[in-house]
């Protein structure tokens, strides 16, 4: 009896210091689920889920303060992956967040450009280029296309421009499914 | 499946093995091939698109109103996997601008536009007569700048498949004469016309890869192609006449029927020793090297129930499809199908200016009221899986795609469907189930687009954030720094100026001194 008792202490201490030791030597920095749920967002950084980027918001759903239907740019695709990740049911695209819209891309009227470079600060990609008093572009393949940089141009130079599919992006349409009745 | 027979030196004999799957469609080659190859007329305007090819397009390098002869280079290679764009007569240059391209979207691309001036005058040529005499590397340069490429319709680069790379050594080098797809006669009717160039040009590709041995691959519903090349054929060129199996023209079937080995998934043929070139494309080359010539024409069959006349015409690229049609005797109707390849793997032309490319080798004219039957649901028949020449499950492809479920369908090996459609040939609910691995296969393209964006966005946002951080962190610091002096003003403040200005007295005297040792002169001199 004794020597049970003893046997089994013995062995909870040991697993007590060996768990001890294993969490303080093979500590996971950062959240690992945080990280799988950016790695499903789209990067737009357009802060339309209410959060300040992809970043944030991927924290607030890994620790459940947050809803998986906000990201609008994502769709119902992301909403779908993220529902595959978290094993929850995939709800529709919060509708409060915003409409989602085609890929599309920020131009600047280059003509109307006063040079403020309130826009490259908005930029969360640092898409945009120029300086003060400088004409300022949009590197077309960095942008994103979050809108962040339309609403605070003061001279409202700004607009979003889809993009259109060309030969290479160009997408082969779902076909008519068989037996369109069933 | 027999094994192939291995010869010392590690090359195989070639010989007939069986192809596994296929399916046996109606030809309707007899159409369209028993009249000699017609020279198509000069359109009003040639529209050239600058992509007529797999890989990066062509960069503009004309402008409007430039006068360009036949052969003269309109758009130059923009990549290494490019090629350039010519002229295919001589005219002026009307428009430099987007235009109905033959695609299955339907949509535009840059386009170079000629009006034609009627001399189809060349531009200087400089023509190699004896290319057993140039290095490969300088033949490869001299097919690229031509602006050869595969000419059995996928349209890659041909300077890139004659180049095995140091490591790997190829063995044979197939011409692929098989042009198994129903109707489509223009590689028969080239064979039997131009056996020399076939041949010539098979020796260019043999020199170029350095490979032992050269085979003609002709399917045997063609005899006289087979016995007009036999007739031509030189040392170490053999015409191995193959069973009509659809589709054996495939690269990678034409391997496994010729030499009896697997490409395996995901590699080239390369690495099985081989090198596989369409006979129109070894004549391009031929031509390239031989005259010098660019490509500039190619030879379209048009045929179909929609034309009184179905023929083989040999046409000037960019010639609208249109054009083509008024040459071969349209029937009179109101609308038609028109097809851009075969029945099996064409698509649908969407508008009659598209030109004819490279790539174009048939215009199937159809009349309307052939509409496919609806699809009905699958029966899971198995018939599909019979059929595929790439030992694939369809129908499983098939559930995966219509379920959207990517990754499932790319663990059936989608990628490795060659869009041959023996499978939808053979459904008996008619299900369209290439239509679905085409749609997959753009979807997962797109996904992957869509994840390189994403990654660049994370980086370039995490930099972001990095630089906006350490900024903050040097203005806090000026700013403690700032702080941190007037403090110090405060207390010993008059001392610690004193102590500069006095600095800078000190250090003028001394200076002074300097200068009135060495004379009032020198001042002058400082």
């Amino acid at each position: 009896m004794l020597a049970a008792i003893a046997a089994v202490t013995a062995l909870a201490g040991f697993f007590g210091l060996l768990l001890g030791y294993s969490a303080v030597r093979f500590r996971v920095e950062g959240d690992p689920v945080a990280d799988q749920i950016e790695g499903l967002l789209p990067q737009t950084q357009c802060g339309q889920c209410g959060y300040a980027g992809c970043r944030p918001y991927a924290e607030a759903v890994a620790a459940g303060e947050a809803e998986i239907n906000r990201c609008v740019p994502g769709g119902d695709n992301t909403v779908a992956a993220l529902a595959d990740l978290l094993g929850r049911d995939p709800p529709p695209v919060s509708a409060d967040a915003g409409v989602p819209k085609g890929r599309q891309v920020a131009v600047i009227d280059e003509a109307w450009c006063v040079g403020c470079t309130v826009c490259i600060q908005t930029c969360p990609v640092d898409a945009v280029l120029g300086a003060a008093k400088q004409m300022h572009t949009i590197l077309r393949s960095e942008c994103t296309g979050c809108e962040l940089c339309v609403e605070p141009c003061p001279v409202e130079c700004i607009h979003m421009e889809p993009v259109t599919a060309d030969l290479k992006s160009w997408k082969w349409p779902y076909p008519r499914p068989a037996g369109a009745a069933a | 499946m027999a094994l192939p027979q291995t010869r010392r030196g590690g090359g195989v004999t070639p010989g007939v093995h069986r192809l596994p799957g296929g399916v046996h469609p109606p030809g309707f080659k007899e159409l369209s091939n028993r009249e000699p190859i017609a020279r198509a007329t000069l359109p009003e305007l040639l529209v050239l698109p600058l992509q007529q090819h797999i890989g990066q397009p062509a960069e503009p390098i004309v402008k409007v109103g430039d006068r360009v002869l036949k052969g003269q280079v309109l758009g130059k290679a923009g990549g290494y996997v490019s090629v350039p764009v010519h002229a295919s007569t001589s005219g002026r240059v009307v428009a430099v601008e987007d235009r109905a391209v033959p695609h299955p979207s339907g949509l535009s691309a840059p386009c170079v536009v000629i009006e034609p001036d009627g001399d189809d005058a060349w531009t200087e040529l400089t023509p190699t007569p004896d290319y057993a005499s140039v290095d490969p590397s300088h033949l490869r340069n001299l097919i690229r700048e031509a602006g050869v490429v595969g000419m059995g319709g996928a349209g890659f680069p041909t300077f890139i498949k004659l180049n095995p790379g140091p490591k790997r050594k190829v063995s044979t080098v197939i011409l692929n004469g098989v042009e198994c797809e129903p109707y489509i006669t223009c590689d028969d009717r080239l064979m039997r016309e131009r056996p020399q160039e076939v041949i010539a040009g098979a020796c260019i590709v043999r020199h170029a890869v350095g490979a032992e041995q050269c085979v003609i691959a002709v399917e045997d519903n063609k005899p006289e192609a087979a016995r007009a090349l036999r007739q031509a054929a030189t040392d170490g060129v053999e015409v191995l006449v193959v069973p009509t199996v659809y589709p054996s023209g495939g690269e990678k079937q034409i391997i496994q029927v010729v030499i009896g080995l697997e490409v395996p998934s995901g590699r080239l043929p390369v690495e099985v020793g081989v090198v596989v070139q369409n006979v129109a494309t070894a004549v391009a080359l031929h031509r390239a090297v031989a005259q010098g010539e660019p490509l500039v024409s190619r030879i379209v069959t048009v045929t179909g129930e929609g034309v009184a006349h179905p023929r083989n015409l040999e046409v000037p690229l960019g010639t609208p499809v249109a054009h083509l049609l008024s040459q071969c005797e349209p029937r009179p109707v109101q609308a038609r199908a028109l097809i851009m390849g075969g029945p099996m793997m064409g698509f649908s032309l969407h508008d009659e200016q598209a030109p004819v490319v490279k790539t174009s080798n048939c215009v199937l004219v159809d009349l309307p009221g052939a509409v496919a039957d609806p699809p009905l649901p699958c029966i899971r028949c198995g018939a599909c899986a019979r059929a595929c020449p790439m030992h694939l499950l369809p129908q499983q492809l098939y559930w995966y795609a219509r379920s959207r479920d990517f990754d499932q369908a790319q663990d059936y090996s989608l990628f490795d469907c060659i869009e041959c459609g023996c499978c939808a040939y053979v459904c008996p609910s008619h299900i369209p189930l290439v239509h679905y691995y085409r749609f997959a296969k753009t979807e997962v393209w797109a996904q992957e687009g869509d994840r390189q964006r994403a990654d660049l966005a994370r980086r370039r946002h995490t930099s972001r954030l990095q630089r906006l951080d350490l900024e903050r962190r040097e203005r806090e610091e000026r700013q403690h720094k700032k702080k941190a002096s007037p403090a110090g003003t405060a207390v010993g403040g008059d001392e610690a100026t004193k102590a500069t200005v006095q600095a800078a007295i000190d250090r003028a005297r001394a200076r002074r001194s300097v200068h009135e040792e060495a004379g009032p002169g020198a001042r002058e001199g400082v």
